[in-house]
């Protein structure tokens, strides 16, 4: 199953086939304190410098997430949005718990985008649903309810069931443009919970076959050395069937391993992307070099 | 093994949160005629106390702060009851939970153990709990300090309905109010009206004994 993206003049396919899909997830202001002042301000400033730095990362999409307290989200997302799509062309996953922020950010984007996130509650499903139709995005489905997230892979399952079930037959929307997230805990909290993350992919694909993504950080939280954990976290992921994730693109030892993942996997001919990005590595560091050589002179 | 040398010792497979030997060393303790309350303040919460610290340092992880919790809570079974009947007081009662609408626990079960671990009672009432819930609890078990915990920028604003259920119930003066979780900040919480926020675990502990201070000195018993 193929779920398209697109920005107004880029598209970019998550697909089991493709490259996996790097969602980088920098610009959210959730414990970034600074940040979080500059867009209670409306300076917007700092996500110039978040656009840059996932772009040169290896970013295929970005997250936009305006949630910062007392300040109003709606607006926020929309004028991210707009900045966001003049500084780059790559798709954009619009990011909020609030419906109508949702709906301000899907109307001010250009293209097709990801939605973040409708749940199986189904007072969510009712409200968000409705949008992701209305502008033909794609969505992000989470496999919780009411009552609680389940541990159980196979309650999951039933649960992504539902949120298909809906989304298809109610309001139709191709299964294809729904991406389900199999919950992502941190094996920190309990060393039991990312095993039980990968059984949920792997039933996921084979139960429905759809795409699949999940926060990639939420796995290291609370434990030294993230980015090691991450590293190993995708890859295995990866092979069990994960074809996306919103994860910290400015990490090259994460991104890395996602690339070389795709390289092992059969998914990078020839290996021609990942020498590509060793040579860039590279041309980089000799660029640097050269200029901190001249600075000496 | 002298009594101080058990209690170093306990004091230390807490740290480490060796459940079976803190429990053996619990019971070694009382046959050994420590008080519970001896094990509890010179022991079991100075550990925890310290795991506490470390974890704010970043030199102590979240699996290590569960483990060392969870080698309490085994010892506070036994102390539990042996401190009722010595009348021994509690330093303070706290109801905690989720709000309404958010699943989110990780963060609130830190929390608890934290508050536990530094010799509270802690009323854990899980997630998703409506202002009814929390009313009820809170008239029932009559606690120091009730817990918000929203991980949402959209379950956030349940702060501010706990907050006026409250007030329409005629407890909010009964109560401190701690509100917490990832994306609070404490403008947020003034805000609302909070009395108390922190940004982690163990500072939200230590906020509450000053909270608790505060109020203690303000009411004359």
């Amino acid at each position: 199953m193929e779920t398209v993206l697109r920005s107004a003049s880029r598209e970019v396919v998550i697909s089991p086939q493709h490259p996996f899909c790097i969602i980088g997830e920098r610009i959210n202001p959730t414990g970034r304190k600074l940040f979080q002042e500059q867009l209670r301000r409306g300076d917007l400033s700092r996500i110039e410098i978040d656009v840059a730095q996932q772009l040169a990362g290896g970013a295929m999409v970005l997250d936009v997430n305006m949630g910062a307290p007392l300040a109003d989200e709606a607006e926020l997302m929309v004028a991210a949005v707009k900045l966001i799509q003049g500084l780059t062309d790559l798709p954009l996953c619009i990011d909020s718990s609030i419906v109508e922020v949702l709906d301000a950010g899907l109307a001010a984007y250009e293209g097709k985008a990801l939605v973040n996130s409708v749940t199986a509650e189904d007072e969510r499903l009712e409200a968000i649903l409705p949008l992701v139709k209305k502008y033909g995005a794609a969505v992000i489905a989470l496999p919780n309810d009411e009552k609680e997230i389940p541990e159980d892979p196979r309650q999951r399952l039933d649960l992504a069931r539902k949120i298909i079930d809906v989304a298809t037959g109610r309001f139709g929307i191709p299964a294809e443009d729904i991406v389900i997230d199999p919950l992502a805990m941190p094996v920190g909290a309990d060393t039991s919970l990312v095993v039980k993350t990968m059984e949920t992919i792997s039933l996921l694909r084979e139960e429905f076959g759809v795409n699949t993504t999940l926060g990639a950080s939420n796995v290291s939280f609370g434990m030294p050395d993230r980015h090691a954990i991450g590293a190993a976290f995708l890859p295995m992921a990866i092979a069990t069937g994960l074809t996306s994730a919103i994860l910290d693109a400015r990490a090259p030892q994460i991104v890395r391993a996602v690339q070389a993942a795709d390289l092992l996997l059969d998914r990078d001919p020839w290996g021609a992307s990942w020498i590509a990005a060793h040579r860039a590595a590279q041309a980089q560091a000799q660029q640097a070099q050269r200029a901190q050589e001249q600075a000496a002179t | 093994m002298t009594q101080e040398e058990l209690l170093r010792q306990l004091y230390d497979f807490t740290l480490v949160g060796n459940a079976p030997e803190v429990l053996s060393l619990t019971n070694a303790g009382l046959e050994m005629g420590l008080g519970p309350e001896i094990l509890l303040y010179e022991a079991l919460i100075p550990s925890l106390e310290e795991v506490g610290a470390r974890f704010e340092r970043g030199d102590f992880f979240v699996p290590e702060m569960l483990i060392a919790g969870k080698a309490m809570a085994g010892a506070l079974e036994i102390l539990r009851p042996l401190l009722a009947e010595t009348g021994a007081q509690s330093i303070g009662t706290i109801v905690m939970g989720t709000v309404k609408g958010d699943v989110h626990d990780i963060g609130k079960n830190l929390v608890n153990i934290m508050f536990e671990g530094a010799g509270f009672q802690v009323i854990d009432l899980g997630v998703q709990v409506a202002p009814e819930k929390f009313i009820d609890a809170i008239r029932q078990h009559q606690p120091d300090i009730v817990g918000f915990s929203a991980f949402l920028t959209t379950t956030m604003p349940m702060f501010k309905a706990n907050i006026n259920a409250l007030q329409k119930a005629g407890l909010r003066d009964k109560v401190i109010v701690m509100v917490g979780g990832a994306p609070v900040t404490q403008e947020y919480a003034d805000v609302v009206g909070a009395d108390g926020y922190a940004a982690d675990a163990s500072a939200a502990v230590v906020r509450a004994k000053e909270l608790l201070q505060k109020r203690r000195a303000m009411t004359p018993a």
